[in-house]
């Protein structure tokens, strides 16, 4: 399953994050991870927030926001846990176009979101190694 | 081979053309040193008298006249006859600036209008059309000339006027219009309504539509002949000269043909005033050679224009001009080359882009800069970096080959281009606080 991710254009000027985030606190939104991808004119954040619906209608007043299907898969704690994911998406020649990483809390530990060509395909490799994927923001 | 109104004229050899503009132009000078003070103290700060005036090629020793004169000589200063000779005042709208008002005698409404018909037989008008005018009647010239225009070639016309679409619409059914006339935003805005209404092209009777007196691109034309299963031919024209009918396309669409016996055309270098060979881009001037009462002389339209002799297929032996490029007073040189902000439109909405842009221009290095930032549309929001940036890249690549030069496309969140007044600034050159 994947799960929702906000992707915000943000122009890259002081402030204009601030105001972003100022815009989520005050609709009672919390961040649970985020990235920023940074050009020299622009910047894309992405956002996996509490509430992805709320949070839309709330940025997309000043803001151009878009949905984005991403998985977040769980990452044991050991050396090659990443690599071991990567060299398969590899064989199955599944591109990844970005990636970040966040703990979900301190008893599920961490995640990585994938941004991939192949949802579908993702998953099945991930799940085929026992890696478990959310299905949800309950996290 | 096509459909003349005056096919005597319309089709005579260049030399022949010649020789009656060359008779003509001999006698306008004299007519308008003798009688408009205006010009002849122009004339004669420089130095010119109408006896250097042998043929159309002394015309270049004119002084030009521009939008600034005919606000200054306000109202009569330009009138080249008594006003008891006159018959008809039309008026532009005055959106920039001092209405201009030219003044008409019966022969300068004949000539006209003659032209006016030229452009409906080019566009297969015959007597037995019904010949829809949507233009404005009253000042502005649209209404005034394709209405006489219509009755010289003898088609049953229907003086509309502008707006009232439900009405215009009512008509064009009931009375079977064959041909209409308006501007070509207006003749979009029918097309959509008739197919609101239910209709489909084939459901009505046109076959062809003048349209004329805005800006309107290829794919404008394209997509109006489809909605009202037309051909759409331009037509061109200003109220300084006559009005609509200076010049019109043929069935070739491809330019259209300037009534050179009645408009002598030049192009210039907008910056030094010099005159340019057929085929240079530079700014449109046009000679009236037998207008009396408003007979101006080397007009500045501020029009960009290409003009070219080639042989046209339907015969006509008319200089063709193509649709104005931009405006001279919106053009910027950058890096030499000579940039209009409509071709930069033209780039934006052939791509599918909106029209909201912003250049800035600027000088880094001794060397221009120029930087387009776009506006995209929400659903062409990526989460992918390197999607914005091959539309970026794209659009670049676009712009060269419209512009000549490279610029640095930026695509920016909509509504952010800055907008004053509700208009957006189009243009931002810094070069000038460097001066």
């Amino acid at each position: 399953m994947a799960i929702k991710q906000l992707s915000v254009f943000v122009e890259n000027k002081p402030g204009k994050l601030l105001e972003i985030v100022k815009a989520l606190a005050g609709a009672k939104v919390n961040i649970r991870a985020m990235s920023i991808a940074d050009t020299k004119d622009f910047g894309i954040l992405r956002l996996i927030v509490s509430d992805t619906d709320k949070a839309k209608e709330i940025l997309s007043d000043d803001c151009v926001v878009t949905v984005t299907p991403v998985i977040a898969a769980e990452m044991s704690d050991k050396a090659g846990a990443l690599s071991s994911i990567l060299e398969d998406f590899g064989y199955e020649n599944i591109n990844i176009e970005y990636m970040y990483a966040f703990t979900a809390s301190t008893e599920l530990g961490a995640y990585v979101v994938l941004r991939v060509d192949d949802n579908d395909a993702a998953e099945r490799i991930l799940k085929s190694k026992g890696i478990s994927v959310l299905d949800s923001l309950a996290i | 081979m096509g459909n003349y109104y005056q096919p005597e004229i319309e089709t005579a050899s260049r030399e022949k053309i010649l020789e009656i503009q060359n008779e003509k132009i001999v006698k306008q000078v004299r007519h308008v040193y003798e009688n408009v003070p205006y010009y002849k103290k122009l004339m004669d700060e420089k130095g010119v008298t109408p006896d250097d005036i042998k043929s159309v090629d002394d015309i270049k020793k004119l002084p030009f006249l521009t939008k600034a004169d005919l606000r200054e000589a306000y109202p009569y200063g330009l009138l080249g006859t008594d006003l008891k000779n006159c018959v008809r005042i039309q008026s532009t709208s005055g959106t920039t600036g001092k209405r201009v008002v030219a003044f008409y005698t019966q022969h300068d409404i004949d000539l006209w209008e003659d032209c006016c018909a030229r452009a409906i037989v080019a566009a297969g008008g015959t007597n037995e059309d019904v010949c829809q005018v949507c233009y404005g009647y009253g000042l502005f010239t649209g209404g005034a000339g394709l209405h006489g225009g219509s009755h010289k070639v003898g088609c049953l016309t229907l003086p509309m006027s502008s707006g009232n679409t439900d009405r215009q619409i009512q008509f064009m059914m009931d009375l079977g219009s064959t041909i209409l006339c308006c501007t070509p935003s207006y003749a979009a805005y029918i097309g959509e309504s008739l197919a609101e209404a239910g209709y489909s092209p084939s459901d009505n009777k046109l076959k062809a539509g003048i349209f004329g007196a805005e800006p309107w691109t290829e794919e404008m034309r394209r997509s109006i002949e489809k909605s009202l299963g037309i051909k759409a031919y331009d037509i061109y024209g200003l109220t300084e000269t006559s009005g609509p009918g200076v010049s019109f396309e043929c069935e070739e669409q491809t330019g259209m043909h300037i009534n050179e016996d009645h408009f002598y055309a030049e192009i210039i270098d907008p910056e030094t005033g010099e005159v340019l060979p057929e085929g240079s881009k530079g700014e449109l001037v046009f000679t009236s050679l037998d207008k009396e009462a408003f007979p101006l002389l080397r007009y500045r339209t501020r029009d960009i224009c290409v003009l070219t002799r080639k042989k046209c297929s339907c015969g006509r032996t008319h200089v063709k001009m193509c649709k104005p490029m931009g405006r001279s007073d919106d053009m910027l040189i950058i890096r030499g080359v000579n940039v209009f902000p409509s071709q930069i439109e033209t780039v934006l909405l052939n791509e599918g882009y909106t029209p909201n842009y912003q250049i800035i221009v600027d000088r880094v290095n001794n060397s221009d800069t120029l930087d387009i930032n776009v506006e995209f549309a929400p659903d062409q929001f990526s989460d992918k970096v390197s999607d914005t940036q091959s539309k970026e890249k794209a659009l670049e690549g676009a712009m060269r080959t419209m512009l000549g030069i490279g610029p640095k496309v930026h695509l920016v969140p909509p509504k952010s281009v800055i907008r004053s007044e509700g208009k957006a600034v189009r243009v931002i050159d810094k070069r000038k606080l460097h001066d």
